[in-house]
Protein backbone atom coordinates (compact mmCIF):
# COMPACT_ATOMS: atom_id res chain seq x y z
CA UNK A 1 0.00 0.00 0.00
CA UNK A 2 1.26 3.45 -0.82
CA UNK A 3 0.20 7.00 -1.57
CA UNK A 4 1.63 8.83 -4.56
CA UNK A 5 1.20 12.57 -4.91
CA UNK A 6 1.65 14.54 -8.09
CA UNK A 7 0.64 17.97 -9.29
CA UNK A 8 -1.58 18.31 -12.35
CA UNK A 9 -2.10 22.00 -13.07
CA UNK A 10 -3.23 23.50 -9.77
CA UNK A 11 -4.49 20.19 -8.40
CA UNK A 12 -2.63 17.82 -6.09
CA UNK A 13 -3.62 14.32 -7.23
CA UNK A 14 -3.22 11.51 -4.71
CA UNK A 15 -3.22 7.89 -5.87
CA UNK A 16 -4.18 5.37 -3.18
CA UNK A 17 -2.58 2.04 -4.03
CA UNK A 18 -3.87 -0.85 -1.92
CA UNK A 19 -6.09 -0.34 1.09
CA UNK A 20 -7.00 2.81 3.01
CA UNK A 21 -7.44 1.51 6.53
CA UNK A 22 -6.63 2.10 10.17
CA UNK A 23 -2.99 1.06 9.69
CA UNK A 24 -2.11 3.69 7.08
CA UNK A 25 -4.73 6.46 7.27
CA UNK A 26 -2.42 8.75 9.26
CA UNK A 27 0.16 8.59 6.49
CA UNK A 28 -2.39 9.83 3.94
CA UNK A 29 -3.64 12.49 6.32
CA UNK A 30 -0.14 13.81 7.01
CA UNK A 31 0.84 13.89 3.32
CA UNK A 32 -2.24 15.91 2.39
CA UNK A 33 -1.92 18.23 5.40
CA UNK A 34 1.73 18.88 4.48
CA UNK A 35 0.63 20.00 1.01
CA UNK A 36 -2.13 22.14 2.53
CA UNK A 37 0.47 23.72 4.79
CA UNK A 38 2.61 24.52 1.74
CA UNK A 39 -0.30 26.44 0.24
CA UNK A 40 -1.98 23.85 -1.99
CA UNK A 41 -5.78 24.15 -2.00
CA UNK A 42 -7.11 21.78 -4.64
CA UNK A 43 -6.93 18.05 -3.97
CA UNK A 44 -8.13 15.01 -5.88
CA UNK A 45 -7.90 11.50 -4.45
CA UNK A 46 -7.92 8.82 -7.15
CA UNK A 47 -9.09 5.35 -6.03
CA UNK A 48 -8.53 3.48 -9.29
CA UNK A 49 -5.87 1.32 -7.61
CA UNK A 50 -7.61 0.96 -4.24
CA UNK A 51 -8.89 -2.29 -2.75
CA UNK A 52 -11.09 -1.56 0.23
CA UNK A 53 -11.57 1.29 2.70
CA UNK A 54 -12.53 0.82 6.34
CA UNK A 55 -14.33 3.24 8.68
CA UNK A 56 -11.02 4.84 9.70
CA UNK A 57 -10.18 5.47 6.06
CA UNK A 58 -13.61 6.98 5.44
CA UNK A 59 -13.17 9.07 8.58
CA UNK A 60 -9.87 10.48 7.42
CA UNK A 61 -11.46 11.57 4.13
CA UNK A 62 -14.21 13.37 6.06
CA UNK A 63 -11.61 15.02 8.29
CA UNK A 64 -9.40 16.09 5.38
CA UNK A 65 -12.34 17.47 3.43
CA UNK A 66 -13.34 19.59 6.41
CA UNK A 67 -9.78 20.84 6.97
CA UNK A 68 -9.27 21.70 3.30
CA UNK A 69 -12.61 23.57 3.18
CA UNK A 70 -11.59 25.55 6.27
CA UNK A 71 -8.59 26.76 4.24
CA UNK A 72 -10.79 27.74 1.31
CA UNK A 73 -9.93 24.66 -0.75
CA UNK A 74 -11.71 21.59 -2.04
CA UNK A 75 -11.25 17.82 -1.96
CA UNK A 76 -12.70 15.74 -4.79
CA UNK A 77 -12.74 11.98 -5.27
CA UNK A 78 -12.53 9.90 -8.45
CA UNK A 79 -12.56 6.37 -9.80
CA UNK A 80 -14.50 4.55 -7.09
CA UNK A 81 -15.09 0.95 -8.13
CA UNK A 82 -18.52 -0.65 -7.55
CA UNK A 83 -17.63 -1.84 -4.04
CA UNK A 84 -16.31 1.54 -2.96
CA UNK A 85 -19.32 3.28 -4.49
CA UNK A 86 -21.55 0.95 -2.44
CA UNK A 87 -19.57 1.81 0.68
CA UNK A 88 -20.00 5.55 0.09
CA UNK A 89 -23.72 5.13 -0.61
CA UNK A 90 -24.22 2.93 2.47
CA UNK A 91 -22.61 5.55 4.69
CA UNK A 92 -24.20 8.42 2.71
CA UNK A 93 -20.74 9.91 2.27
CA UNK A 94 -21.54 10.12 -1.44
CA UNK A 95 -23.61 13.16 -0.45
CA UNK A 96 -20.62 14.82 1.21
CA UNK A 97 -18.08 14.59 -1.61
CA UNK A 98 -17.95 15.48 -5.27
CA UNK A 99 -17.26 12.07 -6.80
CA UNK A 100 -16.31 11.70 -10.47
CA UNK A 101 -16.16 8.58 -12.58
CA UNK A 102 -12.75 9.48 -14.00
CA UNK A 103 -9.76 11.57 -13.05
CA UNK A 104 -10.18 13.70 -16.17
CA UNK A 105 -13.78 14.51 -15.32
CA UNK A 106 -12.82 15.40 -11.75
CA UNK A 107 -10.13 17.77 -12.99
CA UNK A 108 -12.53 19.55 -15.33
CA UNK A 109 -13.50 22.92 -13.93
CA UNK A 110 -11.55 22.38 -10.72
CA UNK B 1 -27.09 -31.94 9.21
CA UNK B 2 -24.66 -29.11 8.44
CA UNK B 3 -20.96 -29.96 8.49
CA UNK B 4 -18.37 -27.33 9.33
CA UNK B 5 -14.60 -27.01 9.54
CA UNK B 6 -12.12 -24.51 10.94
CA UNK B 7 -10.47 -22.87 7.94
CA UNK B 8 -8.14 -20.62 9.92
CA UNK B 9 -7.17 -20.21 13.56
CA UNK B 10 -4.45 -17.62 14.15
CA UNK B 11 -3.23 -15.13 16.74
CA UNK B 12 -1.86 -11.72 15.85
CA UNK B 13 -0.17 -9.12 18.04
CA UNK B 14 -2.10 -5.99 19.02
CA UNK B 15 -0.73 -3.93 16.15
CA UNK B 16 -3.00 -2.35 13.54
CA UNK B 17 -0.43 -2.97 10.80
CA UNK B 18 -1.17 -6.68 11.24
CA UNK B 19 -4.75 -6.22 10.03
CA UNK B 20 -4.12 -5.95 6.29
CA UNK B 21 -2.13 -9.20 5.86
CA UNK B 22 -4.57 -11.27 7.92
CA UNK B 23 -7.57 -9.83 6.07
CA UNK B 24 -5.80 -10.65 2.78
CA UNK B 25 -5.34 -14.25 3.94
CA UNK B 26 -9.02 -14.63 4.82
CA UNK B 27 -10.14 -12.95 1.60
CA UNK B 28 -7.97 -15.30 -0.42
CA UNK B 29 -9.54 -18.30 1.28
CA UNK B 30 -13.04 -16.89 0.74
CA UNK B 31 -12.46 -16.85 -2.99
CA UNK B 32 -12.20 -20.65 -2.90
CA UNK B 33 -15.61 -20.96 -1.22
CA UNK B 34 -17.72 -19.80 -4.16
CA UNK B 35 -18.89 -16.72 -2.32
CA UNK B 36 -19.94 -13.79 -4.47
CA UNK B 37 -17.26 -11.39 -5.72
CA UNK B 38 -18.71 -8.63 -3.57
CA UNK B 39 -18.74 -10.77 -0.43
CA UNK B 40 -15.01 -11.43 -0.94
CA UNK B 41 -13.98 -7.94 -1.95
CA UNK B 42 -16.25 -5.79 0.23
CA UNK B 43 -18.31 -7.51 2.93
CA UNK B 44 -15.64 -9.72 4.48
CA UNK B 45 -12.58 -7.42 4.17
CA UNK B 46 -14.31 -4.33 5.55
CA UNK B 47 -16.29 -6.05 8.34
CA UNK B 48 -13.30 -8.14 9.43
CA UNK B 49 -11.03 -5.12 9.35
CA UNK B 50 -13.48 -3.29 11.65
CA UNK B 51 -13.71 -6.20 14.09
CA UNK B 52 -9.91 -6.62 14.24
CA UNK B 53 -9.42 -2.90 14.63
CA UNK B 54 -11.90 -2.77 17.53
CA UNK B 55 -10.21 -5.77 19.17
CA UNK B 56 -6.72 -4.26 18.89
CA UNK B 57 -7.60 -0.66 19.79
CA UNK B 58 -10.64 -0.88 22.08
CA UNK B 59 -10.16 -4.38 23.43
CA UNK B 60 -6.42 -4.68 23.90
CA UNK B 61 -5.62 -0.94 23.89
CA UNK B 62 -2.76 -1.72 21.47
CA UNK B 63 -0.87 -3.41 24.30
CA UNK B 64 1.94 -5.35 22.55
CA UNK B 65 1.78 -8.05 25.26
CA UNK B 66 -1.80 -8.86 24.28
CA UNK B 67 -3.00 -10.78 21.25
CA UNK B 68 -6.08 -11.03 19.07
CA UNK B 69 -7.26 -14.44 17.92
CA UNK B 70 -9.14 -14.97 14.68
CA UNK B 71 -10.98 -18.20 14.03
CA UNK B 72 -12.74 -18.74 10.69
CA UNK B 73 -15.30 -21.54 10.55
CA UNK B 74 -16.92 -22.56 7.29
CA UNK B 75 -20.11 -24.56 6.96
CA UNK B 76 -22.41 -25.38 4.07
CA UNK B 77 -24.52 -22.37 4.94
CA UNK B 78 -22.21 -19.71 6.39
CA UNK B 79 -18.75 -18.31 7.04
CA UNK B 80 -18.28 -17.43 10.72
CA UNK B 81 -15.47 -15.11 11.84
CA UNK B 82 -14.72 -15.10 15.58
CA UNK B 83 -12.49 -12.24 16.73
CA UNK B 84 -11.29 -12.70 20.30
CA UNK B 85 -9.46 -10.05 22.31
CA UNK B 86 -8.11 -9.88 25.86
CA UNK B 87 -10.16 -6.88 26.91
CA UNK B 88 -13.24 -6.69 29.08
CA UNK B 89 -15.39 -5.83 26.09
CA UNK B 90 -17.82 -3.04 25.49
CA UNK B 91 -21.56 -3.21 25.08
CA UNK B 92 -22.08 -3.13 21.34
CA UNK B 93 -25.85 -3.04 21.76
CA UNK B 94 -25.45 0.38 23.44
CA UNK B 95 -24.13 1.78 20.16
CA UNK B 96 -27.30 2.75 18.39
CA UNK B 97 -26.44 6.01 16.64
CA UNK B 98 -26.89 6.20 12.88
CA UNK B 99 -23.74 7.72 11.30
CA UNK B 100 -25.68 8.54 8.13
CA UNK B 101 -27.83 11.18 9.84
CA UNK B 102 -26.92 14.87 9.40
CA UNK B 103 -25.89 14.99 13.08
CA UNK B 104 -23.16 12.36 12.57
CA UNK B 105 -22.36 12.52 8.84
CA UNK B 106 -19.55 15.07 9.24
CA UNK B 107 -17.85 13.21 12.08
CA UNK B 108 -14.59 11.36 11.57
CA UNK B 109 -15.41 8.45 13.90
CA UNK B 110 -18.38 6.19 14.54
CA UNK B 111 -18.96 4.14 11.37
CA UNK B 112 -17.24 0.85 12.30
CA UNK B 113 -20.07 -1.02 14.01
CA UNK B 114 -22.57 0.38 11.51
CA UNK B 115 -20.49 -1.13 8.68
CA UNK B 116 -20.17 -4.51 10.41
CA UNK B 117 -23.93 -4.66 10.93
CA UNK B 118 -24.70 -3.71 7.35
CA UNK B 119 -22.10 -5.90 5.65
CA UNK B 120 -22.66 -9.08 7.67
CA UNK B 121 -25.82 -11.15 8.08
CA UNK B 122 -25.30 -11.34 11.84
CA UNK B 123 -23.02 -9.61 14.37
CA UNK B 124 -22.93 -11.06 17.88
CA UNK B 125 -20.90 -10.32 20.97
CA UNK B 126 -20.01 -12.66 23.82
CA UNK B 127 -18.58 -11.39 27.09
CA UNK B 128 -17.52 -14.42 29.09
CA UNK B 129 -14.02 -15.42 30.10
CA UNK B 130 -13.07 -13.92 26.73
CA UNK B 131 -14.50 -11.09 24.67
CA UNK B 132 -15.65 -12.43 21.32
CA UNK B 133 -17.19 -10.63 18.35
CA UNK B 134 -18.76 -13.13 15.93
CA UNK B 135 -19.44 -12.10 12.35
CA UNK B 136 -21.63 -14.41 10.28
CA UNK B 137 -22.00 -14.19 6.53
CA UNK B 138 -24.48 -16.56 4.91
CA UNK B 139 -23.34 -18.44 1.80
Amino acid sequence: MSFTLKKIGEVVVVDVEGQLIVGNRQELKQKVLDELEKGERKFLIDFSQTGYIDSSGLGVLVSLSKKIREHGGELRLANLNDDLQTLFELTKLDTLFQISETRERALEGF
Amino acid sequence: MTSSYVALDVEIPSDVTQIEPIVALVTEHCRTLHLSRRQCSLNIPVALSEALSNAIIRGNHEDPRKHVRLRVTVSDTAVVLDVVDEGSGFEMSDIKHDPTTPEYLHREEGRGIFLMRHLMDQVEQFNGSQHVVRLTLNR
